[in-house]
């Protein structure tokens, strides 16, 4: 039977892994992510999941222990933030690279320098070109639910690759909410039995894993990548799949991205993670003002559902992107490039903006949302004169 | 079985398999490392000591890239090359994982597969030293082997914490200011021994006898375990391929590299050369010291052997005091 707890996002991730009950779990503490591993060793004392915990030296190692484990044949996780991921980034090549099957949970933070152990989303930008899977969630309920949807995308047999969920550190991440834990017994259905392929187990059936691929005329780097680059077009196809089913099971749907109230919408937020819940609160407030305006909810990241988000935007007049990581140096943060990228050649394109939000935890408030929609919907009035990239709730 | 037990057995090497059966052997012919190499022997005569199923992780070294080759393999047992730094944290995963599908029953729990961790001393001192003592110090029941050639030779010959004092190497090389490496060698075995893990052995391919025991008990440490076998490398050390063997030798006979174990606290030295060869013995015949045997150098091979004759007479104090000396 599924209860409804009260529970931290850190929890809800432990007690998907609960009920996942993994066989390996690598980890190194670091805030915000820490509670997680902390309250999973805790089901491994009180013997609630038989998995081996290795409390590593260092996130390098855990990352490195989860792919020689992972390639034994069996299912893997670990969690981190900022810093963490930082060390891991070597071997996160290597477990996509490897197509192994490995979970994490980033508790997403800012990352050094300053030290700062807040949220915002520069880590899980930092690994968006790694190979991995992103999936982002916007509270408790959706981080626990896209933990046990990632086993399945990521064990799926034309897929293979490693997948990352990311719950905002310090917002969803220790927020405590209302979490419904679905039964036990339904979960281990749904997830089902975990099918090994080709495990450095079966010693009868000796297999060669990371090879290196240097000689000339006879290397297949690029054969590699591509097949790759392959797979993330099937995840397009199963994240889609597997949401739908999760839906059916558990009452919860689940696509590439949600839309709210953007239907008949003419200017857009797009955003990503916790704060989309206070974009929606102000999208109710504009509506009732009679603005027609709607959000965007990135879910999933990467592979990005391009063609998919271009159908959703393209007849706006403007959109506002928000992004939670710096843009230095470029012409705006990710998800603005991207979804920048993702409109070009439509006819009559809508005004895209960038708004940097929440770097290292600085608070977004309803009012720094109202001021990028009027910016936005000024810039489609006005033409936009020179400024693409605009930073909220900050001392200039 | 306690390491000691393992220890009295009289086993015989398993010659025959590797003058007959080379179609058995771990590694296929074929591989692409240079003549000579002493990695292949090291190789070679661990697979021979023992029968057990063996899953192996291997660190970014001359062994990796000369043997995985994609798409092909010189490797008949599992094996597995993540990265540089992290063979003994890779082999960690591999342990916790037989174990997970052990409890779980997925794996007969009576299988005696073993983990075995591989680096170079470049992926073992340096490098990968803190993945190693962390994967030690967590009690992973796994053999780690270093095989020390004494510099990072996959990337041309530079200098790692195994290089020793005075040698040449690309990045310490000999100028007209400074003569080769100026520091001393670090002692990875004391350091592991210090993680107070069931074994530490170091050892030469020179003794195969003495390697194959000490492979043996490695394996039956019940515990993490680890071994550091000097490598010879022809071409970052200037040696003659068909003489890896003997200048290997050389080492042992003038206690450059004592052969020696670590036996759940108890320190043996296991080969005492009955009379101990003056250093030059060792430093001859390798182009990476030519430049030592000047006169002006002369200094340096004083200190060579002053530094060489205080840690054997150290390590002689190490055995008296734990009760090493008798029979093992
Ligand atoms: C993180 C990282 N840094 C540097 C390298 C480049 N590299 C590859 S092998 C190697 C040296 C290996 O030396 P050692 O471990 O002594 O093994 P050997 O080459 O002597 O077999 C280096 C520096 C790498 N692969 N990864």
């Amino acid at each position: 039977m599924s209860v409804v707890a009260f529970k931290t996002g850190n929890e809800a991730i432990a007690e998907a892994w609960r009920q996942i009950n993994p066989d390996v779990v690598a980890a190194y503490p670091i805030t915000p992510s820490t509670t997680i591993m902390q309250a999973f060793t805790e089901m491994v004392a009180n013997g609630e999941v038989d998995t081996e915990m290795i409390c590593v030296e260092s996130e390098h190692s855990a990352m490195s222990a989860c792919v020689g484990a992972a390639a034994t044949g069996g299912r893997v996780m670990t969690a981190t933030s900022a810093q963490g991921l930082a060390l891991m980034v070597e071997i996160l090549y290597i477990a996509s690279g490897m197509r192994l099957p490995i979970l994490l949970a980033l508790a997403t933070r800012a990352l050094s320098a300053p030290l700062n152990i807040h949220g915002d989303h520069s880590d899980a930008m930092l690994m968006r070109d790694s190979g991995w899977v992103e999936i982002f969630s916007e509270n408790v309920q959706e981080a626990y639910d896209n933990m046990l949807q990632a086993v399945r995308i990521a064990e799926h047999p034309n897929v293979r690759l490693p997948v990352c969920v990311c719950l905002d550190g310090m917002q969803t991440s220790h927020q405590l909410e209302n979490l419904v834990v679905e039964d036990d017994a339904a979960v281990k259905e749904f997830i089902g039995e975990f099918t090994p392929y080709h495990p450095l187990v079966d010693t009868d059936h000796p297999v060669t894993y990371g090879a290196c691929s240097v000689s000339f005329g006879e290397d297949f780097y690029f054969e590699a990548k591509r097949q790759q680059i392959e797979a993330f077009d099937h995840a397009l196809r199963v994240v889609q799949e597997i949401g739908k089913e999760f839906g059916e099971r558990f009452g919860r749907h689940y696509g590439l991205f949600e839309e709210y109230r953007l239907e008949d919408a003419e200017y857009a937020i797009v955003m990503a993670g916790a704060n989309s819940g206070t974009a929606k609160d102000v999208i109710d407030e504009l509506r009732d003002e009679g603005k027609k305006v709607g959000l965007l909810k990135i879910r999933l990241f990467r592979p990005w559902p391009w063609q998919q988000l271009r159908d959703a935007l393209k007849g706006l007049k403007g959109i506002a992107v928000f992004d939670r990581s710096s843009p230095a140096g470029s012409i705006g943060a990710p998800f603005f490039n991207e979804i920048r990228s993702a409109l070009y050649g439509v006819e009559n394109p809508p005004v895209v903006l960038n708004f940097i939000y929440g770097l290292g935890g600085r608070q977004l408030m309803p009012e720094h949302i109202r001021h990028a929609v009027e910016q936005t919907q000024l810039a489609t009035l006005t033409g936009v004169n020179g400024e693409l990239v605009g930073y909220l709730n900050i001392r200039e | 079985m306690a390491v000691a037990e393992v220890a009295t057995k009289k086993q015989e090497l398993n010659l025959r398999k590797i003058a007959y059966e080379q179609d058995k052997e771990a590694i296929a012919p074929g591989h692409k490392l240079c003549p000579g190499c002493g990695i292949t022997v090291i190789m070679r005569q661990l697979f021979a000591a023992v029968d057990y199923p063996i899953i192996v992780a291997n660190a970014t070294g001359c062994l990796e890239v000369c043997s995985g080759n994609l798409p092909y393999t010189s490797w008949r047992v599992p094996w597995i090359h993540n990265a540089f730094e992290n063979a003994a944290a890779t082999a960690s995963g591999i342990e916790a994982m037989i174990k997970a599908l052990k409890r779980k029953g997925k794996l007969p729990a009576d299988k005696p597969i073993k983990v075995l961790a591989i680096g170079g001393d470049g992926g073992t001192y340096d490098i990968g030293f803190q993945a190693l003592s962390g994967a030690m110090e967590r009690g992973h029941e796994m053999v780690y082997l270093c095989f020390d050639n004494q510099g990072y030779m996959n990337t041309g010959g530079q200098r790692s914490s195994s290089t020793p004092f005075g040698a040449s190497t690309h990045t310490t090389p000999v100028g007209s200011v400074i003569p080769g490496k100026m520091q001393e060698r670090k002692d990875i075995c004391f350091i592991l021994a210090a993680h107070h893990i069931p074994y530490v052995a170091q050892c030469s391919p020179s003794r195969w006898p003495d390697f194959a025991r000490k492979i043996r008990k490695a394996f039956e440490a019940n515990g993490p375990a680890f071994v550091n076998c000097l490598s010879v490398c022809p071409t970052d050390w200037g040696t003659e391929p068909q003489k890896g063997l003997v200048i290997t030798q050389m080492a042992v006979e003038t206690c450059y590299w004592p052969l020696y174990e670590v036996d759940r606290g108890v320190w043996r030295i296991t080969y005492k050369p009955k009379q101990k060869l003056p250093v030059t013995e060792w430093l001859a015949n390798q182009k990476r010291f030519r430049h030592l045997l000047r006169p002006e150098n002369k200094w340096m091979v004083e200190r060579i052997q002053a530094e060489l004759d205080r840690r054997w007479e150290q390590l002689l104090a190490l055995e008296r005091a734990t009760g090493g000396t008798g029979e093992a």
